[in-house]
């Protein structure tokens, strides 16, 4: 059954959505929406450097995201700016990654493939890669959930207790590059945060926890990736970005639920 | 024996000394009221107690294993985040719903535990946020501000709960306040800081005076009491402090050596 480019395309979305739905809800409470989209299109630039080394993408992606997180995380610790540094970043290593990608005469890069994701064209290796990553980012989240979300809380707090915040905010940095480098092929540089992101809010409608938002946000992005490669195969769509349009739908229908969160 | 002490602790925020010089020790249940004005280092002082502020000179020693209930002075819970009181209670170590329920009814509100933190009053929020600390069984409970927000009834209320959960625990407890002459009258130990430690004391429990209903009325039951400062060292660097000019209280029938320009001086100075 692997052999359908769909089911492949299928599964990949779903494995990818088991790490963005409580990655991503760590994204929305602490707020990391900007941080999530500087390391993604961090990742453009990994894939230009992949390219020109002839490094495996995965490699290059992780590598540049990670090198990106790291940065933005340093800089966040000394007090600059915030909002105006993440925009420096996000966009000018979009635009860097852009720039190495047309340095690239030799081999031909399809750069609408790596903006916005090529889910349909999804290898066995590349399914594999997807789970293997989610996956690991999954088992990561787990193992320190408990430290995570009391730092997420109040960092104060945590440390009173003895935890260390600084390696709490590394560790979602770690998972943030991974997932960045897993969801590059599915959604694209630009849309990874919206896959983040999008599925996350929709669950806040209904969660009472932080666990029943991360499991609901998982939820919304595997009706987000049914929903819109069913859409993408019907009217002949492109794929990723069907897919978070169908996450943005899911979002507009829970809105309506808001208010009955008590 | 100390939970925790510090000596000649230093801390500089920017190169600007926020502490200098502060000698402090709390002892196993011990109370301890650390008042001061705005800009004070009370918080910075608490923080470099815990570990969570470095000290530039001198030095802080915990007991090994001391388990801190910390309730800080602000926590705001994003509303992004989902969070009723009984998940909040199993932060960081998760506790068992009996031990849950246990801490919610000792700190008096008993049944919230489906609640959203981000619904609670001011009240019921300081009161989970105790129940929580009180969950690691802490040898001391360290609460800055923990009754900002709250009114004079509800103050006193508080004030006698960690009373109480001295009693029944032995925990010292350590406790900021912004208000200078108005105290939590079971404090062992008051101590003034401005920066450096300007007079240490016990509080003044005068009930039965009719000031002090006057001042408290009688819902309070007892658990306010003032502080007196008195100040045997002069302050040659403070701007603002000044404490040789002329007395506007002259006529004070106690001990008082000079006026402070708090700016949240209170009628209590006239007792």
């Amino acid at each position: 059954m692997f052999d359908d480019f769909l089911v492949r395309a299928g599964l990949a979305g779903v494995g990818l959505t088991l790490a963005t739905g409580p990655l991503g809800s760590f994204v929305v409470w602490r707020r990391m929406a900007y941080f999530g989209d500087a390391t993604a299109h961090a990742a453009i630039l990994g894939v230009a450097l992949s390219f020109a080394f002839g490094l495996s993408v995965y490699v290059g992606t992780v590598a540049v995201a990670l090198g990106m997180a790291v940065t933005v995380a340093t800089l966040a610790g000394r007090g600059h700016a915030m909002d105006t540094m993440l925009g420096v970043l996000a966009h000018s290593a979009l635009a860097f990654g852009l720039v190495a990608v047309s340095f690239l005469t030799e081999v031909r890069v399809d750069l609408s493939a790596w903006l916005f994701g090529d889910i349909l064209a999804v290898s066995r290796t590349d399914l594999a890669v997807v789970w293997g990553g989610s996956a690991v980012v999954l088992a990561l989240l787990i193992w320190r959930w408990q430290a995570l979300l009391t730092s997420t809380v109040n960092e104060e707090l945590a440390q009173a207790a003895g935890l260390d915040p600084r390696r709490e905010r590394l560790v979602l940095t770690i998972a943030l590059a991974l997932v960045v480098a897993v969801a590059i092929k599915i959604v694209g540089a630009l849309l990874i945060a919206a896959l983040l992101i999008i599925p996350a809010a929709t669950a806040r409608q209904f969660a009472r926890t932080p666990e029943t938002m991360a499991v609901g946000a998982s939820l919304a992005g595997v009706g987000a990736v049914v929903l819109g490669l069913y859409a993408s195969l019907r009217v002949d769509t492109p794929a990723g970005p069907s897919i978070v349009t169908a996450a943005a739908c899911l979002f507009a229908a829970s809105l309506p639920f808001a208010g009955r969160r008590a | 024996m100390h939970l925790i002490s510090a000596e000649n602790l230093t801390v500089r925020h920017g190169g600007v000394a926020v502490l200098a010089d502060v000698d402090f020790a709390i002892r196993r249940g011990e109370i301890v009221t650390v008042v001061g004005p705005n800009g004070s280092g009370k918080s910075t002082l608490i923080r470099a107690l815990i570990g969570l502020e470095r000290s530039a000179t001198g030095q802080v020693t915990r007991l090994p294993g001391l388990s801190i209930g910390y309730v800080p002075q602000k926590l705001h819970i994003d509303a992004t985040l989902p969070m009723t009181v009984r998940r909040f209670l199993s932060l960081p170590r998760r506790v068992t719903d009996a031990a849950a329920a246990a801490a919610l009814s000792r700190t008096g509100v008993a049944g919230l535990e489906t609640r959203q933190m981000a619904r609670l009053s001011g009240g019921q929020f300081q009161r989970v946020l105790l129940a929580r600390a009180l969950l690691a069984r802490p040898d001391i409970l360290i609460l800055d501000e923990p009754t900002q927000g709250l009114d004079q009834p509800g103050i006193a209320a508080f004030y006698r709960l960690l009373e109480e959960v001295r009693r029944e625990t032995g925990a010292a407890v350590l406790l900021v306040s912004h208000d200078l002459h108005v105290v939590m009258s079971a404090s062992d130990r008051v101590i003034c800081l401005n920066g450096h430690v300007c007079c240490q004391g016990t509080p003044r429990v005068v009930s039965a005076a009719p000031e002090y209903r006057a001042l408290f009325g009688l819902g309070t039951g007892g658990a306010l009491a003032l502080y007196q400062h008195v100040h045997d060292h002069d302050h040659d660097q403070d701007e603002g402090h000044g404490h040789d000019h002329a007395h506007p209280h002259a006529a004070h029938p106690h001990r008082h050596d000079h006026s402070h320009d708090h700016s949240q001086s209170k009628a209590a100075d006239h007792v």
